[in-house]
Order: structure tokens, then C-alpha cells, then sequence
């Protein structure tokens, strides 16, 4: 069994100063897998366990993402593919899904099964998975939990949705959207460790994926960013310091009141 | 060519049409007006025998035309089927706008369609307008809730999901001659198959979705012993209970019910943190509530910074008397 593990180096979302003019300030902030990864990150590696499948980590971004890459690799991942191209920045979801596909399909074109984090912390688009699916015409399942199952290229899953927990039963290849659910990280053993430093992380342009100049980066994206900024702070209140608890409860209860939340 | 503006009428799994659906509609009447009353349109899919109980919503609702898909296949959703339809409906009928709800299905289904007809998508929106050029101006909190980007699309259909609950429903204010229109579906195949749904396993994550009311516990709960008091709290004000991820990975709560960076954005009209420091990664996800409230023991924690009403105390001591108070008639 081939896996494809789509992942993204994010800026960690905690960590963000603004310049005095709003806007964000970039350099300095600490890039982190996207948290969502590492959980699709470790259903590949249950299916590595398993059923012996390999896992060829991909990722589209600058040349320090190849850390990240290598990150993957120490707890089991086998190979790493770092998509970049100078060409390929300002890429909306489109065309991100567009060059993450023609990668798959250049470097694992045998793939099984493709797995990636539902959303990414950064934009929160939850597309590129689906769209990647699309593009490569093969089914999609999002908001997965967990894979249950796999043989006989039949894989089950369940869904968690706002309504319910789906089992579903999906033929490969597909690929799937994974969520957070209960595990413990895995952590690098020393020889995963070795094993990532001497790695060969093979880097994609996009002349290697044939793509043209236009199909990618922001001239390959059908959307834009037309304006950014902060959204207003509107809460920073009274603060009230009760020397008796009751009195923070009578306080609490009738600002409960006079906000008119309380029905009847 | 103006084509008018194309909305995504979900069904939900107990057959009634997902509010989000009116709160689009209403929100599109307004956006046709700014396009010279472009004709406002809907796509629905529904197992045979529902219209009659559908057709009164859309005609209530200022939708000029609605495209129906009418087959028992369509008792339940399934992606490739519904994205191969709607797909070419719009290569059709070439809407200039196409929203949809960001609800599971809308998020599932929007991403496919959009690719399949190579245009753009901006994901999760919470406000829209028309621009001077007479663009789709689509709003999204992106960076953890951090930062607003307005986006615009080049390509047509300009697409967008849109937040559930961020606009007001439409119903029985603008009534249209609504033309129903049936659209055949036929050699449809799936790849995908339903094998078991459970319902209401999860009904937490729902309930946080649509509360008014949110009483969220930090570490400071000290175990689920403190969760039950914020339980109770909760039942006292019709409400339901959040968790920041501190709590989660202590095992206070179970991770369906946290709130933040790497949990659920919430939206209610009154959030109660108690024992909440309030870290950034907790405070993203709660600030788009209409009023915040905070019950900490330390003067200094951050949640004062974002909270309308701060009561410095002990929560084991002020939440039981708030109990009591709401308690008695």
C-alpha cells in the first residue's frame, strides 16, 4: 500500500505579533506542522504498522519546510517530496490543489490512499484536500476520525460530523480529510532520528512538474486578497474584585439579566 | 451577462432544509439589489414526496427560481453524485454568484464543485457584499480569528461557503412567484458508501454550534468533579458546557467540546469562562461572542482583557451561589 501524507508548514498561530500598523509581522514567528497533520500523520503510520505501507510525505512551501519533512521521516514516514518554486507563492486553495496534485501524480502515481489534516490553523479553508481529489478524480472523505479497516481496496472509516458518527466504506484510491482524535504522539527514536538527517529530501519545481507559469502560484489562483486587517477588540470590561463570593454571583447574575439571555 | 446569484439549498438527514439556507437567502435578496435584481436561485436534492412541504420556504424567501433533483438516491448526500449534478447545472445556467452553507456538507460538497468547475472558493465566510465593480466581497477570519481578509474571485462562478447563524433568516419576508424546476438524475454512481450513521453521539459539538449560552471550564476545574458544577450551571441557564485544551488534556472534558485554536470557534450571545487563564490559543475561538463573562482567582489571567464582566474569586465558591440565585424563582 502507497500513502501520499499531504502536510503544511504553518506559522504558529499563537505566536503572532502585529507591527504598529496592523499588519502582521512574519519574520520571527515559529513555523509548526499544522497540528491537523500530525493526526493524519499518525493514521498513516497505524496503516505502516499494519499493512507494511509506505508513506511518501509531501509538502508545498519554502526550502526550510524540508525540516518538517525530515521531522515526519524520524517517527516512520520513508521519503519526503518539498514542492517549491519561487513560482508557486501567493497560491490560493485552487491552485495549490492543482500543484499538489500534478506532484502526486508525478512522484507516487501508484498511490492508494492520499491523507491529509482536515483544516490547516492558518487559512481554515478546509479545500485543499477536496480539491486535490477532485483534480485527480478520485472520492473524498472528510472529517475523518478514524481508518478502521483496510484490504481488498475497501477502506472503512468513521466520520464525525455535527450530527453524528458516520461508518463508511470507500473504494481506493481516495483520499481522506483526518481530525483530531485521541493518540499519543509519536516520538523519534534515535535510529528515526539518523535515518531523517540522512535523508533525501527531493525538491519539485515547477518546471519538473510541467506545469505552466499560469496554471500556478498567484497568477494560477482564481482568488485574491483584496484587503486585511484586524478585527476589531470589543470585549475589555469591568473587572470586579468581590471580597465575598456571593457578591461575584449576585454581580454575574445580574449583568445574566440584563443582557436578556435568560428565557421566560 | 448577469445570471443572478445560485444558492445551495441543504437538506438535513431528518429531511427539513438547513437554516443556513434562508439565512443565505436573505442575504442574497440584499446582494441582488445590488446587481439590478438579479434573480435569486436555489439547487436542492430531495427523495421523492417532500416538495409539497419544501416549495412554501422558498416562496417565502425571495428565491426566484429552484432547481430540484428529485430521486430516492437522494435520501442521503453523497459528494460525487451532487458535485457532477450541480456542476452542470451551473455550466448552464453560468451563475454569477454560487453560496453555500459552511456546514459539514456544504464544506464537503463547495471544494469539489469549485474545483470540478476550475473557479474559486473562499471558505467559511461571515460577511459579504458587492463591491464597486460589482464583484462578490467575501469576509473570513483566517490566522485562528487573528485577522479579517476580504477575498475576490476572477473566475465565475465567484463561490463562497458562509458561516451558519452570522446572518438573519429569511422567512416569510419576501414573497416571490417561486418557478420550480426538475431537473433529471440519472446513471448516478457513488464510490462512496453509507454503512452505519449513529446519531446524536456527538450532539456536544453540535449544541456548541447553535448555543446561546457557553459556560467553559479551564484547568483550573481542577476534574471532572468541577465540570459538573459548570454542567449544572449550564442546565441553570439553558445553555452547554466548552472546555479549553488545557482541561482536554488533563481528562476534565472530552476533546469534543473544546474551544480555540485547535477546537471548535464558537459564536454565542454570552460565554461564562470559568477558571480560564485565557491563552491566546483559547481566546480565538471565543471572541466573535456577544458578551464574555470570566470568573478567575487571578487578577492578572488575560481572560479580563477580552471579558465584558470579570468577577475575581473562586469559581468553586461564586458558580454554586450563581446556581442557587437562578435557581430560585
Amino acid at each position: 500500500m502507497k500513502i501520499a501524507l499531504c502536510v503544511k508548514q504553518v506559522p504558529d498561530t499563537s505566536d503572532i505579533k502585529w507591527t504598529e500598523n496592523n499588519t502582521m509581522q512574519r519574520d520571527g514567528v515559529e513555523s509548526i506542522i499544522n497540528p491537523y497533520d500530525v493526526y493524519a500523520l499518525e493514521q498513516a503510520l497505524k496503516l505502516k504498522k499494519e499493512l507494511n505501507a509506505e508513506i511518501t510525505v509531501f509538502t508545498m512551501g519554502p526550502l526550510q519546510a524540508a525540516d518538517m519533512l525530515r521531522d515526519t521521516i524520524a517517527v516512520g514516514a520513508d521519503k519526503g517530496i518539498l514542492i517549491s518554486d519561487k513560482k508557486f507563492a501567493g497560491a490560493d486553495t485552487y491552485a495549490t490543489g492543482k500543484t499538489i496534485s500534478a506532484a502526486i501524480k508525478k512522484e507516487l502515481p501508484d498511490f492508494d490512499l492520499i491523507l491529509c489534516g482536515q483544516f490547516a490553523i492558518d487559512g481554515d479553508t478546509a479545500q485543499t484536500g477536496p480539491c486535490i481529489a477532485s483534480l485527480l478524480d478520485i472520492p473524498q472523505l472528510t472529517y475523518v476520525r478514524e481508518i478502521n479497516d483496510c484490504n481488498d481496496n475497501i477502506l472503512t472509516a468513521t466520520r464525525v460530523l455535527d450530527d453524528g458518527i458516520e461508518t463508511v466504506k470507500v473504494q481506493l484510491p481516495a483520499l481522506l480529510c483526518i481530525l483530531k482524535s485521541d493518540f499519543e504522539p509519536q516520538r523519534a527514536l534515535i535510529n528515526g532520528i539518523i535515518k531523517a538527517q540522512n535523508a533525501e529530501i527531493k525538491t519539485v519545481s515547477l518546471d519538473n512538474l510541467g506545469l505552466n507559469p499560469e496554471d500556478a502560484g498567484i497568477k494560477g489562483s482564481p482568488t485574491y486578497v483584496s484587503k486585511a486587517f484586524r478585527p476589531e477588540v470589543k470585549h475589555g470590561g469591568e473587572k470586579f474584585f468581590c471580597l465575598e463570593n456571593r457578591e461575584g454571583a449576585e454581580i454575574l447574575y445580574g449583568k445574566i439579566k440584563e443582557i436578556g439571555v435568560l428565557n421566560g | 451577462m448577469g445570471n443572478g446569484i445560485l444558492l445551495y439549498a441543504e437538506v438535513t438527514r431528518q429531511s427539513y432544509i438547513h437554516t443556513v439556507f434562508f439565512e443565505l437567502a436573505n442575504k442574497a435578496c440584499e446582494l441582488s439589489a445590488k446587481l439590478n435584481n438579479a434573480p435569486v436561485m436555489a439547487v436542492l436534492f430531495t427523495k421523492p414526496g417532500m416538495m409539497e412541504d419544501y416549495k412554501e420556504g422558498f416562496t417565502n424567501s425571495g428565491i426566484d427560481k429552484v432547481f430540484v433533483f428529485e430521486d430516492e438516491k437522494f435520501s442521503k448526500y453523497s459528494t460525487e453524485i451532487y458535485t457532477k449534478l450541480i456542476t452542470e447545472l451551473v455550466k448552464e445556467i453560468e451563475p454569477d454568484i454560487f453560496l453555500i452553507g459552511a456546514t459539514n456538507q456544504g464544506r464537503d460538497l463547495a471544494p469539489r464543485v469549485s474545483s470540478t468547475l476550475k473557479t474559486g472558493l473562499t471558505a467559511d465566510c461571515i460577511e459579504l457584499d458587492i463591491n464597486e465593480k460589482g464583484m462578490l466581497a467575501a469576509t473570513r477570519p483566517t490566522f485562528g480569528g487573528q485577522l479579517m481578509a476580504t477575498i475576490l474571485c476572477k473566475t465565475k462562478p465567484q463561490m463562497a461557503t458562509v458561516r451558519p447563524k452570522v446572518f438573519k433568516p429569511a422567512f416569510d419576508i419576501n414573497y416571490k412567484n417561486t418557478e420550480f424546476i426538475y431537473r433529471p438524475a440519472e446513471n448516478l454512481t457513488d464510490r462512496v458508501e453509507l454503512v452505519d450513521f449513529v446519531q446524536g453521539l456527538n450532539d456536544t459539538l453540535n449544541e456548541l454550534d447553535s448555543a446561546e449560552i457557553i459556560v467553559a471550564g479551564g484547568k483550573g476545574m481542577k476534574g471532572e468533579e468541577g465540570f459538573k458544577i459548570l454542567k449544572e450551571l449550564a442546565d441553570a441557564l439553558g445553555g452547554t458546557v466548552g472546555a479549553t485544551r488545557g482541561a482536554v488534556d488533563m481528562g476534565y472534558a472530552p476533546h469534543t467540546i473544546q474551544i480555540g485554536q485547535t477546537g471548535k470557534t464558537v459564536t454565542p450571545k454570552l460565554y461564562i469562562a470559568c477558571a480560564i487563564s485565557g491563552a491566546i490559543q483559547h481566546t480565538v475561538g471565543i471572541t466573535g461572542s456577544e458578551h464574555i463573562f470570566c470568573i478567575n482567582n487571578d487578577p492578572n489571567a488575560p481572560i479580563f482583557d477580552v471579558s465584558d464582566t470579570g468577577i475575581v474569586g473562586d469559581v468553586f465558591e461564586v458558580v454554586p451561589k450563581l446556581i442557587e440565585m437562578l435557581k430560585t424563582p
